[in-house]
């Protein structure tokens, strides 16, 4: 590391503590309505006052509850190495998920993905180095209804190493999902002990825990499978104006997933992830590259880390519909701001038009984005005094420290390489290649890297495993 | 202040998002026996065209498009009972049921339709979230409803849309309602898999939609 980490505040400490005071107080006061039988059961069992489903928490066990999670969680790849580091103010990052459409990018057209597309998307993140997760991040049409959230794993752990983040969309996926990921694991003890994936939790706003949002909650901590929280208030409409009250109202929501997952296992893993917006208050739209949404992303995962838990948040996101200039700025200024706050699963490469459609072009686009802020982020380094002095005495002897020492040394360290995407050629070369837009170049990479062999061979056995769990589900009526 | 004068700031009191004034308005209206049907037409209903105008020109934005429409509704309560004691009646644009579908509890966008709508004088009934088919379906006969409009934000919930326009097959009354959808992720492809009869992209557009619908 940098001898700064390059950081971004925007609360402190005195308003982090007065923002988690009322948040408590608001769970004790307005209480929180939960949806789920099981989890009204566990409240009731240790006394929360309740009326109509709605739970008004005591201060006092929310705190107690947060005193079991674990502050970082390693993830692990399919064939069970460590891979991400979800602590301190490390960063990952995943594509956007369950987007319900995709831009065709042979034909410029937005329409529903299919299974191929997913199979495709999935083997083009698996090489890409700088977004080190995958995500369930297309809702194919072609499988059926039942099936469109374990689907989606199983086709993600065919294709690719990486962890993988993740969620339900019926209660009932919950144990075909676990089934699909002990294909991977010796043992429920050997899952929960080298998590494979992500599941995304979403409350409801303002102050609602749905039944299907809950469960999952329940069914990851049963086997300390790591939940992600998503609270996601819309400032303006189901939230505060405020950006404080925004933050104030998904501390709130999130610390009852603490309070749910914590009664279930104590110590059960949980990130502190959220996709807030303001509310674009012509269109009525949920813009997340709105410079607002960005600034609650960042207090609401600085909240997070002031209840030592990991982070997550969706940003790098864009709003535009095509990758275009807008996508740029906004998944750049996203990107950037969430590696400057230390949010450890950041989650929106790929994504454009409200989280609701996926493109490859930008996902390629973004791998650039993310590998510049992970380069930011690590900051300058010392290597040593003098810095530059002794170098300078020997640039008089060679008039060039291309084939310096240090050059060689370090250059690798210190730079960041682009992939042809980028055009850092001169004008002549860049028209001699036929004056492509980034856009373009992304395009052409495609191909290129779906003719790469998958970075690791899934293992011949497994992959049969899966593929008989898959048709067992899709065939019997437990889909 | 002669009577075009206080239809005037009746508009005004609307387009100025000024609750007092628009209810001491229609208080005064009660007051002075004023022709009703003509205050809500030239005065709370020129105020609440010229409020869609404003946002349609971009220099209002929701929560002032929102603000007005809950005003004019409130006007409009003060005068109903007024306009029912003197045998006449604010006439409805349609009857419209409102309801976020089984599975789904995100009512805001369904709750700023339901607002536009009684704004520009229809009948709404809104059955809230989580509602099941069948319960939309028996409530939109029991309510002798023109329009079902039935609302979804999750893709995983929008299927159960389909459901309505199955139920109302099933029972040999398709015809007897027009159905839209509405939310983010619902498209005219959707809409034309599933044999509705429209949906909007926001809640003026839901207004007109159901307009052109009504005729």
């Amino acid at each position: 590391m940098g001898i700064l980490r390059p950081k971004v505040t925007l609360l402190n400490e005195e308003y982090k503590k007065k923002i988690f005071e009322e948040a408590t107080h608001i769970l004790e006061s307005l209480g929180v309505l939960i949806e789920n039988k099981n989890a009204e059961t566990l409240l009731k069992e240790v006394g929360v006052p309740n009326q109509n489903q709605r739970y008004f928490i005591p201060s006092d066990l929310v705190k107690k509850c947060l005193t079991y999670p674990p502050h970082e969680i390693t993830m692990y790849d399919r064939e069970g190495n460590p891979n991400l580091f979800l602590k301190e103010d490390k960063i990952h990052f995943d594509p956007g998920s369950a987007a319900i459409f995709i831009l065709d990018e042979k034909t410029g057209e937005i329409r529903e993905p299919l299974h191929q597309d997913f199979i495709r998307f999935t083997q083009i993140v698996d090489q890409l180095a700088n977004i080190e997760a995958q995500s369930t991040s297309l809702v194919y049409s072609d499988v059926p209804k039942d099936a469109q959230d374990w689907h989606r794993l199983y086709t993600t752990l065919k294709y690719s190493r990486k962890p993988i983040v993740t969620g339900t969309f019926r209660k009932e996926s919950f144990s075909i999902m676990n089934e699909l990921l002990l294909t991977c694991r010796t043992s429920e003890k050997d899952l929960a002990e080298k998590p494979l994936a992500i599941f995304d939790a979403c409350p409801s706003p303002p102050l609602s825990w749905s039944d299907l949002t809950t469960q999952s909650v329940i069914d990851a901590a049963e086997r300390m499978i790591p939940s992600e929280f998503i609270s996601m208030p819309m400032s303006g409409a189901n939230a505060p104006i405020t950006l404080i009250g925004s933050i104030t109202q998904h501390c709130a929501e999130s610390l009852a997933g603490v309070v749910i997952s914590q009664l279930v296992k104590k110590g059960a893993p949980i990130i502190w992830g959220g996709s807030p917006a303001v509310m674009d208050m012509k269109h009525g739209t949920t813009p997340m590259g709105a410079i607002e949404t960005m600034m609650i992303d960042i207090g609401d995962a600085e909240m997070g880390k002031f209840l030592n838990l990991p982070t997550h948040a969706y940003m790098s996101l864009s709003d535009s519909k095509i990758p275009d200039a807008q996508a740029g700025l906004e998944a750049g200024m996203g990107a950037l701001l969430a590696g400057l706050t230390g949010i450890n699963m950041i989650s929106g490469p790929g994504m454009l038009d409200f989280e609701s459609c996926q493109s490859i072009e930008k996902l390629l686009i973004d791998n650039e984005i993310a590998g510049m802020v992970k380069r930011f982020v690590e900051g300058i380094h010392d290597y040593g005094s003098p810095f530059a002095e002794d170098i300078l005495k020997d640039y008089d002897q060679t008039n060039e420290l291309l084939s310096h020492p240090s050059t060689l040394q370090l250059f690798r360290k210190e730079l960041f390489f682009p992939s042809p995407i980028l055009a850092r050629m001169t004008r002549d070369q860049w028209k001699s290649t036929g004056s492509l837009s980034s856009r373009k170049r992304a395009r052409l990479e495609i191909n290129n890297l779906l003719a790469k062999p998958p970075q690791v061979e899934l293992d011949a056995s497994r992959s049969k495993e899966l593929d008989k769990l898959s048709s067992e589900y899709l065939s019997s009526g437990k889909k | 202040m002669d009577t075009e004068e206080i239809y005037r700031e009746m508009a005004n009191s609307i387009v100025s998002l000024d609750q007092e004034k628009a209810v001491h308005l229609a208080n005064q209206a009660l007051d002075e026996s004023m022709d009703l049907l003509q205050v809500i037409e030239k005065g709370f209903g020129e105020g609440i065209r010229k409020v869609g105008d404003l946002w349609d020109e971009g220099e209002f934005f929701l929560p002032e498009l929102m603000s007005g429409a809950q005003i004019m509704e409130k006007a409009v309560d003060i005068i109903t009972p007024g306009l029912q004691s003197s045998g006449s009646e604010r006439q409805s644009s349609g009857k419209v049921l409102l309801a976020t579908i089984e599975g789904d509890i995100h009512s805001i966008g369904k709750t700023i339709v339901a607002t536009m709508l009684k704004a520009n004088g229809f009948q709404v009934v809104d059955l809230g979230t989580d509602v099941k088919a069948e319960k939309i379906v028996d409530e939109a006969i029991k309510g002798d409803i023109d329009i079902i409009g039935v609302s979804t934000l999750l893709t995983t919930t929008m299927v159960n849309q389909k459901k309505v326009i199955d139920l109302l097959n099933q029972k040999n009354i398709r015809n007897k309602f027009k159905v839209i959808f509405g939310g983010a992720p619902v498209t005219q492809g959707w809409v034309d898999e599933c044999g509705a009869d429209g949906y909007a992209e926001n809640a003026v557009e839901s207004v007109k939609l159901v307009k052109e619908l009504i005729q």
